[in-house]
């Protein structure tokens, strides 16, 4: 994330603003690359000098070593691809049903308020439970395979989509839907025409948090008790003080909700072309 | 329409409840009636509950008392024949021009192809060919207003709501805006009840003019306009006949606002 706010012309100076933003971008990209340089160099070489004990805080050039022996050879619980593909698939599965499952409750109460009053009580209720906790009971019912992840992914997602786009309905213009009315719009047309897509950006804004709350579902349920996926690969990575492999683990997960972020990003931006601020925002 | 009126609210009463629990009084006692094909204005002072009386009409609000008729038919709801051009933009800012005028027609299921058809035609009329496919946000205040009401009157209302709709606009925009709403309405055969706090606004554009009292609004006196029709809204200020009727009706109205004020410092 970039921030949108543009350098101000304090200066008389005639000089393009074009220019001085592409100046200011390099400049940006420059600085990035020596932070990251400096972190992980420093990194590297203070194991290497003996600072750090590469036992406990693994070391960078280990870590690559162990990815690529993962995609060479495989990870001690199998092939690295079918593992992530086993994450993805839980916590996408969840992160859906989750979103979906959010919005349409999240609507509903917020266009019902004798629905909303009558379960505002639980929903506060089940949202102060520690989630994750849940957890545990799920693996217990629905055992050790993707099913139990799946449902930890949707809980996690649940609370987030659903408080938004019932926050988002809450907020929907109220003369925009009186407007609806007049023009002839039924009940079910004001919610389409009006509630949805001014709920839009509330719930598009809490599906980026929520895919990484989908994301540490699945994997904190397969660390709990799982056969395969990329929260065992750390379990078992852990259970042999292999600290190494738990970073390269962290770095597919890192790629992987980097990915799943883009794509967010994307269908927000398609979405909601209709906003000036979307368009001049973003990098 | 053999209706004897198009719009009547006979002995109307609208209260609140404000957040603190007292019951506030927007209107008591409240009497007028607009003939089919009339263009009546209300003015009054500030926050007199000139807005209240077209929420009533429209049917998105209900009295405590007294009755409103459409038609000499009660007001049970909202009704397919009202049209309502709100004081802030309510255009839809996710939808373009052509989707934003083709809204009424869809919502009452007139078919895709033919409510395109009559959205560009009324698209035309308002003098917006080519900004089909604009966004609101990418439109001014004016355009803005013209969307507005085009939205409206591709419905065919037979009586038509406005909330000083043109307040916003700059003043040239507003003259503007004034001439084309005139064309409009000669065009359509509307009863139109028309809020607005601007005297000259009400003077130039009705047939009759409605002076309310403070809360709780009463009608206070109904001033009928004689000015011929076609109004030329830029030249008519200037009109010896306007400025004697603007006279009148300022007086009238400056009572009102000085009664409001009195009663407000006491």
């Amino acid at each position: 994330m970039t921030d949108a706010t543009a350098p101000l012309a304090t200066e008389g100076r005639i000089e393009s603003l074009a220019e001085r933003q592409r100046r200011r971008w390099r400049m940006i990209i420059a600085l990035r690359i020596i932070v990251f340089v400096l972190l992980v160099g420093g990194w590297e070489l203070g194991v290497r000098a003996g600072w750090l004990d590469s036992f406990f805080f693994g070391q960078p050039s280990a870590i690559v070593d162990k990815l690529i022996d993962w995609i060479r050879n495989g990870t001690s619980i199998g092939p690295l691809w079918k593992q992530v593909w086993v994450t993805i698939y839980e916590a996408g599965a969840g992160f859906l049903i989750g979103s979906v499952l959010g919005v349409v409750c999240g609507i509903t109460l917020g266009r019902n308020q004798l629905l909303s009053d009558v379960f505002s009580i639980y929903i506060k209720i089940a949202n102060s439970i520690p989630r994750i906790v849940m957890g545990s009971i799920f693996i217990v019912a629905l055992g050790l395979g993707s099913p139990s992840k799946i449902a930890l992914a949707v809980v996690m997602v649940f609370f987030v989509v659903f408080g938004n786009a019932f926050q988002g309905v809450r907020e929907a213009d109220k003369n925009l839907i009186a407007n609806a009315r007049i023009l002839g719009a039924s009940n079910w047309q004001v919610t389409r025409a009006v509630i949805l897509p001014s709920a839009l950006s509330w719930i598009l804004a809490s599906l980026h948090v929520s895919f990484g709350f989908a994301l540490i579902g699945a994997i904190v349920g397969e660390f709990l008790g799982a056969r395969e996926g990329m929260g065992l690969l750390i379990a078992s990575a852990q259970g042999s003080f292999d600290s190494n492999g738990v970073f390269a683990a962290m770095i597919v997960i890192a790629v992987v909700a980097l990915c799943a972020e883009w794509i967010l990003t994307t269908i927000e931006k398609r979405l909601l072309t209709w906003r000036p601020e979307v368009s001049a925002a973003g990098e | 329409m053999n209706a004897a009126s198009a719009v009547a609210l006979k002995n109307v009463a609208r209260r609140f409840v404000t957040p603190s629990g007292d019951v506030l009084s927007a209107l008591e006692n409240f009497d007028l009636t607009v003939a089919p094909g009339e263009f009546c204005a209300i003015v009054g002072p500030t926050g007199c509950g000139k807005s209240t009386t077209l929420g009533l009409v429209s049917g998105l609000a209900q009295p405590q008392g007294g009755t409103v008729t459409l038609f000499d038919a009660p007001v049970t709801g909202v009704d397919r024949r009202v049209g309502f051009v709100f004081q802030q933009d309510a255009v839809f800012p996710w939808r373009d021009v052509l989707g934003n005028v083709m809204a009424g027609p869809l919502f009452r299921g007139v078919p895709r192809a033919q409510a395109e058809a009559e959205a560009r035609d009324w698209i035309a009329r308002v003098g917006l060919t080519g900004f089909e496919h604009h966004h609101p946000h990418q439109l001014s205040g004016g355009m803005r207003k013209r969307v507005a009401l085009a939205q409206t009157f591709i419905n065919k209302p037979e009586v038509l709501l406005m909330d000083e709709p043109f307040s916003a606009l700059d003043v040239q925009t507003r003259e503007l805006m004034q001439e084309e709403l005139l064309s409009l309405w000669a065009q359509s055969g509307a009863a139109v009840l028309f809020v607005t706090h601007d005297l000259d606004e009400a003077i130039l554009l009705a047939d009759r003019v409605a002076v309310l009292t403070t809360r709780p609004a009463r009608v206070k006196s109904v001033h009928t306009i004689d000015l011929p029709r076609p109004r030329n809204i830029a030249t008519l200020r200037y009109d010896e006949r306007f400025v004697a009727i603007a006279r009148r009706l300022s007086d009238d109205l400056r009572d009102e606002v000085l009664r409001a004020r009195r009663e407000a410092m006491a």
